[in-house]
C-alpha cells in the first residue's frame, strides 16, 4: 500500500509517535462521557419519532429469526427446539460482529466535521461505534431471552463465560476500528470491499448451518476468524462450553490485531485529519 | 498559562484523485516496479504552510490577514491541534476554544437541551457541569420553552442563538476564530456582540482570521500577514493592515 511519506522527515523518533498513539487510545477511553453520549445519540437519532424506537431493531431481527428458524428447521430436517435458539443467537451475535467491522470503516470518515474542528483523541470515534453496536446488541438479546423462555433453555454457570467473550469482542472492535477506519479514510473503496467480504464470511460461518452438518471440510471452517468469536459468545448462552482451543486462538488473534493496529496508528494517526 | 509556539512549521496536503484513493490501483502500482511506481510517489502536494515560526504570549490579540488560500484556515487548524504539522514542532499551553463552526454537533432531531449537553461534551464538560450552567445558557438563548422542542422546528435565527450560546459558554485560554461569529437576528446582535467581546477579553490569546480591516483594527493588537503559506509581514495590526492594503492594490 502506498501512503504518502512526506511525514517521515517531521517525525523525530519512532518512540514518541508510539507513545502518542497509545495516549490517543487511552485518553479516548477516558472520554467515555463523550462517546457514550454520542453513541446513544446515534441510536436515538435513527429512531426518533418512532414509538418503539430502537426496539424496531429487535422486532425486525426477531421476525427474521422466527421466520428463517422455522423454514430452515424444516428444510434441513432439524429439530426446531435445538435449531432455533442456536440460529437466533447466531444471527444476533453475527449482527454485532458484522456491524462492528462494517461501521468501523466509517468511524473517522463520518466524524470529519468533528475531527477538523476540535482536537480530541481520534479513538473516541471508534469507541463511539463500538458502544453504539453494543447497545444494539443488548436490544437484540431480548429476542434470545424470548426464544430461551419458549424452549426452556437456561444457560446455567456456563452462561457467565459470555461476559468475558463480549468484552473480548469489544476489544477487537476497537482495534478493527482503528485499523479499518484509518485505511478507509485513505482509500475510500475499502468499506465496499469489507462489506463484500463480510457478506461472504456470513455464509462461511456456522449460523444457518451447524458444524455437525459439514462433514469432511472442517479445516476450511477453522480458517474463519469469526467462527471463534461467534462461538465464544454463543455457546455459553446456550449452556455449552466452547471448544478448549477457542479462547487461546481468539486471544492470539486479538493480540496480533492490536499489534497491527498500533503499528499502523503509530505511523498514520497524524495523517488522518489530512485525508478527510 | 496561555502560550503557543510554532517552530518552522510546514503543512503539506497530498492531493488525491480517484486513482490514488483506490486501493486496487495502489496495489497494482506496487507490483509494477520502477518508473510508474516512482511517478505515483511524486504526488502533487499543496504547500499550505511553509516554514512558519511564531510565538504567541498571554495577552496577544492577533489578526490574521491574507488572500483566500493564503493559509489562514490551515494555520488556525494547526493552532487548534487538528492538523499535526508535517514538519516542525508546535508547543501549546492552555485550553483552546475553536470557534470555526459553531454548529458543530448540532443534531436537528434532538431537543435544544440535548444539544446543549452534546455540545458541552465536545468542549470537555461533564453532564453535571453542563447542567450547572444550563439555566445561564438557556436564559442567554431567550428560547424559553422552545428548548424542549427538537431543533429542526427552530428558525435559522433560533438555531444560531442556540449554537452561539453553547459554544461560547466555556471560558478558554486560547480563542481561535475564522471570521467573527455573526448572529443575524437583530435583537440578538448586541447581546451576542457583548458576549463574544467578553469571551475574547477573558481569553489569554485570541487569533482571528478576517477580511474585515475595521474589525481587525478594533479587536487585535498584532497582525500577521500570510502569503502562499508563508509569513510575509508581522507587527502591529495597523502596520500589517497597511502592508496588506498596499500589497493588494499593487498586486
Amino acid at each position: 500500500m502506498r501512503v504518502p511519506h512526506v511525514v517521515v522527515e517531521g517525525v523525530p523518533a519512532p518512540l514518541p509517535q508510539l507513545r502518542l498513539a497509545v495516549l490517543d487510545i487511552v485518553e479516548g477511553a477516558h472520554a467515555w462521557h463523550l462517546w457514550g453520549l454520542l453513541g446513544w445519540q446515534d441510536i436515538r437519532q435513527r429512531y426518533r419519532r418512532s414509538t418503539l424506537g430502537p426496539f424496531w431493531l429487535t422486532i425486525s431481527m426477531g421476525a427474521m429469526v422466527g421466520g428463517l428458524g422455522l423454514l430452515y428447521a424444516g428444510l434441513f430436517n432439524q429439530n426446531v427446539a435445538d435449531y432455533l435458539p442456536s440460529l437466533a443467537l447466531g444471527f444476533i451475535v453475527w449482527g454485532l460482529l458484522a456491524t462492528l467491522v462494517n461501521e468501523n470503516c466509517n468511524a473517522f470518515i463520518d466524524a470529519e466535521s468533528i475531527i477538523k474542528q476540535i482536537q480530541l483523541p481520534l479513538s473516541i470515534h471508534v469507541y463511539r461505534v463500538v458502544w453504539r453496536n453494543l447497545i444494539i446488541f443488548a436490544h437484540n438479546l431480548l429476542i434470545f431471552i424470548v426464544v430461551a423462555a419458549i424452549f426452556k433453555i437456561w444457560p446455567g454457570w456456563a452462561g457467565l463465560l459470555a461476559l468475558p467473550a463480549l468484552a473480548l469482542i469489544g476489544m477487537n472492535g476497537v482495534w478493527i476500528g482503528i485499523l479499518l477506519g484509518l485505511v478507509s479514510a485513505r482509500f475510500r473503496d475499502v468499506p465496499q470491499i469489507v462489506a463484500s467480504v463480510m457478506q461472504i464470511a456470513f455464509f462461511f460461518t456456522p449460523i444457518i448451518w451447524t458444524q455437525r452438518s459439514l462433514s469432511g471440510h472442517g479445516w476450511i471452517l477453522k480458517l474463519n476468524p469469526f467462527l471463534y468469536f461467534l462461538d465464544l459468545l454463543r455457546a455459553p448462552l446456550l449452556g455449552q462450553i466452547p471448544p478448549l482451543n477457542y479462547w487461546p486462538t481468539a486471544l492470539a488473534m486479538t493480540l496480533c490485531g492490536w499489534a497491527l493496529a498500533l503499528f499502523m496508528y503509530r505511523i498514520y494517526r497524524r495523517r488522518i485529519a489530512y485525508w478527510l | 498559562m496561555a502560550r503557543i509556539q510554532l517552530d518552522r512549521v510546514s503543512v503539506q496536503f497530498p492531493i488525491y484523485n480517484a486513482n490514488t484513493r483506490s486501493l486496487k490501483k495502489s496495489l497494482m502500482h506496487r507490483t509494477t516496479a520502477g518508473r510508474i511506481a516512482r511517478d505515483a510517489g511524486d504526488r502533487v502536494c499543496i504547500e499550505a504552510l511553509n516554514d512558519v515560526t511564531l510565538t504567541f504570549e498571554r495577552g496577544d490579540r492577533i489578526g490574521l490577514v491574507g488572500a483566500n488560500g493564503a493559509g489562514k484556515t490551515t494555520l488556525l487548524r494547526v493552532l487548534a491541534g487538528v492538523y499535526e504539522p508535517t514538519l516542525g514542532t508546535i508547543h501549546r499551553d492552555g485550553r483552546v476554544a475553536p470557534l470555526f463552526d459553531i454548529a458543530l454537533g448540532i443534531d436537528p432531531e434532538a431537543t435544544g437541551y440535548d444539544n446543549i449537553l452534546i455540545r458541552g461534551a465536545f468542549l470537555g464538560l461533564r453532564r453535571q457541569e453542563v447542567c450547572a450552567r444550563m439555566d445561564e445558557i438557556a436564559a442567554f438563548t431567550e428560547l424559553g420553552d422552545y428548548l424542549a422542542m427538537p431543533v429542526r422546528t427552530y428558525s435559522s435565527g433560533m438555531k444560531l442563538r442556540l449554537a452561539f450560546a453553547v459554544s461560547t459558554c466555556v471560558a478558554a485560554e486560547i480563542a481561535l476564530m475564522d471570521e467573527w461569529i455573526g448572529v443575524g437576528d437583530a435583537a440578538f446582535v448586541g447581546k451576542a456582540e457583548r458576549r463574544i467581546t467578553d469571551l475574547v477579553e477573558r481569553a489569554g490569546i485570541l487569533v482571528l482570521a478576517s477580511h474585515n480591516s475595521e474589525l481587525l483594527e478594533r479587536t487585535c493588537t498584532k497582525g500577521i500577514m500570510l502569503q502562499h503559506g508563508k509569513i510575509s509581514a508581522t507587527g502591529t495590526i495597523r502596520d500589517v493592515l497597511r502592508e496588506y492594503d498596499s500589497h493588494r492594490s499593487a498586486g
